[in-house]
């Protein structure tokens, strides 16, 4: 993503999403299925879950005074009101590695052209072969 | 060079008694002499050993360098790879890399934090998390990098991850370990708990999610030498938390060290009997014989195996072939 229109609807977006949801702008959003919490606010960036460090209180590891991102997911994927059914099952999706090209694009712009899509071509996600 | 025996694989499909592994200790300096002359109180008694990627964030004799040392001489590495310090591109390098000298068995970990080590002024990668390094390696198993690039493996690979039974969401950790199963992980090695009761929903979890029946499931305990190091590790090691009545029945006992062992063998004894259980990880702080008189007291590990054919090492890897071809 490149060119004027795109950095113009890129700063929308930052906008937009900063204030509400801390957006790192990664350019591949993923909030509909994370319980409309961003993982890239995680400290260690995980996009499939909470790390074994989570604090029995459930604080994050990293910077205690912060609930952990995925604590906070989690309830929120199950209770939060208005979201579809489908985005709350969606948090036990497998979501692919960060695509780091795509940092400070657009996600609205990368969703509407499937950028935001495209995975590693050598990426199985959860169709792995068993023995 | 010592041909890999591929022993844990092999007990993977048997189950036809616990598996137990453990912790290999980890080295700063002295040579691979050194190293074996440490084993030799762990590796007889275990059928695979774990040798850690920098635990605790503090740099350590490298995971690949270990997971050779002990290839080489016929003890069975689980080589864990954690997603603190390297990016994908040099990660599968290591899996790559390890591969050729016959390690086949890759434990995927996200990693404690830098904060958690001696240098928390280091930049932390993350560029995977554990569940997409479950993934990448279950592709590397399959025969590609993640570019899609072929990759050919010389043996076939035993992918293991790990899950902590004892953080929050209690309730998703069963959900997580799932994830992982689907994602190709065949091995789910467990955060020491101190917790039964945690480890009995875990478990409960696991067996009802199909997590038991396609991976196997192995809690950790882990041998210390009193009280002190009871409160270390709850105080200062993430996601660990020892209860305040298993710190004061050590504590208060006249002998610290046998109280301390026999909370561990407590322990191990109730994860061995929890259906869904298919055996234990081991840590040893001790370094006192401890693990040796763990398996022998509670009869687990290669010198109890009962079947005559799985205690001749060449079976094993006859039986690899076979799987192989």
């Amino acid at each position: 993503m490149s060119g004027p229109v795109d950095g113009a609807i890129a700063a929308i977006e930052h906008v937009v999403k900063a204030p509400i949801w801390d957006c790192r702008m990664c350019g591949q959003c993923v909030l509909h299925s994370t319980g409309m919490t961003c993982p890239m606010t995680c400290p260690k960036t995980l996009r499939n879950g909470p790390c074994g460090g989570v604090r029995e209180d459930g604080s994050c590891e990293v910077e205690p005074q912060m609930q952990c991102v995925w604590v906070k997911a989690h309830h929120r994927a199950e209770h939060l009101p208005l979201l579809p059914k489908s985005w709350r099952l969606h948090i036990r999706d497998l979501r692919p590695p960060v695509d780091n090209s795509l940092k400070g694009t657009s996600s609205w712009v990368n969703l509407l052209t499937r950028r935001d899509q495209q995975t590693p071509p050598g990426w199985l996600g959860v169709a792995a072969p068993h023995s | 060079m010592t041909t890999p025996r591929a022993r844990l694989a092999a007990l993977a499909r048997s189950r036809h008694r616990p598996i137990v592994t453990a912790e290999c200790p980890s080295a700063d300096g002295g040579t691979v002499e050194d190293l074996h002359t440490r084993l030799a109180t762990i590796a007889p008694f275990v059928d695979a050993v774990n040798v850690t990627d920098n635990p605790a964030a503090h740099a350590h004799a490298s995971n690949v360098a270990m997971a050779i040392a002990l290839s080489q001489r016929g003890i069975e590495p689980i080589m864990q790879i954690v997603c603190r310090d390297k990016n994908r591109i040099a990660i599968q390098a290591d899996i790559a890399g390890a591969s050729m000298f016959g390690v086949v068995n890759f434990s995927a970990l996200t990693g404690d934090d830098v904060t958690a080590g001696d240098e928390p002024q280091a930049r932390r990668v993350f560029d995977l998390d554990g569940p997409q390094l479950v993934s990448c390696l279950a592709g590397m198993k399959a025969g590609t990098y993640l570019s899609g690039r072929t990759f050919s493996t010389p043996g076939d690979f035993f992918i293991g991850c790990v899950e902590n039974p004892g953080a929050p969401p209690l309730d998703y950790r069963a959900d997580r370990a799932l994830l992982k199963v689907n994602a190709g992980a065949q091995m789910v090695q467990l955060q020491i708990s101190y917790r039964p009761e945690q480890l009995e929903a875990f478990m409960a979890a696991c067996v009802a999610n199909g997590v038991a029946e396609r991976a196997i499931v192995l809690p950790s305990v882990c041998l210390t030498k009193g009280a002190k190091a009871l409160g270390f590790m709850n105080d200062k090691v993430p996601g660990i938390s020892v209860p305040a009545d298993s710190i004061d029945r050590v504590a208060e006992a006249d002998d610290q060290a046998e109280e301390a062992y026999l909370l561990v063998r407590d322990l191990t004894a109730h994860a061995l009997a929890l259906p869904g259980v298919a055996g234990i990880h081991i840590t040893d702080f001790r370094h006192d014989g401890s693990l040796q008189r763990l398996t022998e007291e509670l009869h687990i590990g290669p010198r109890f195996d009962t079947t005559s054919d799985r205690s001749d090492p060449t079976s094993e890897l006859k039986e690899h072939h076979a799987h192989n071809s």
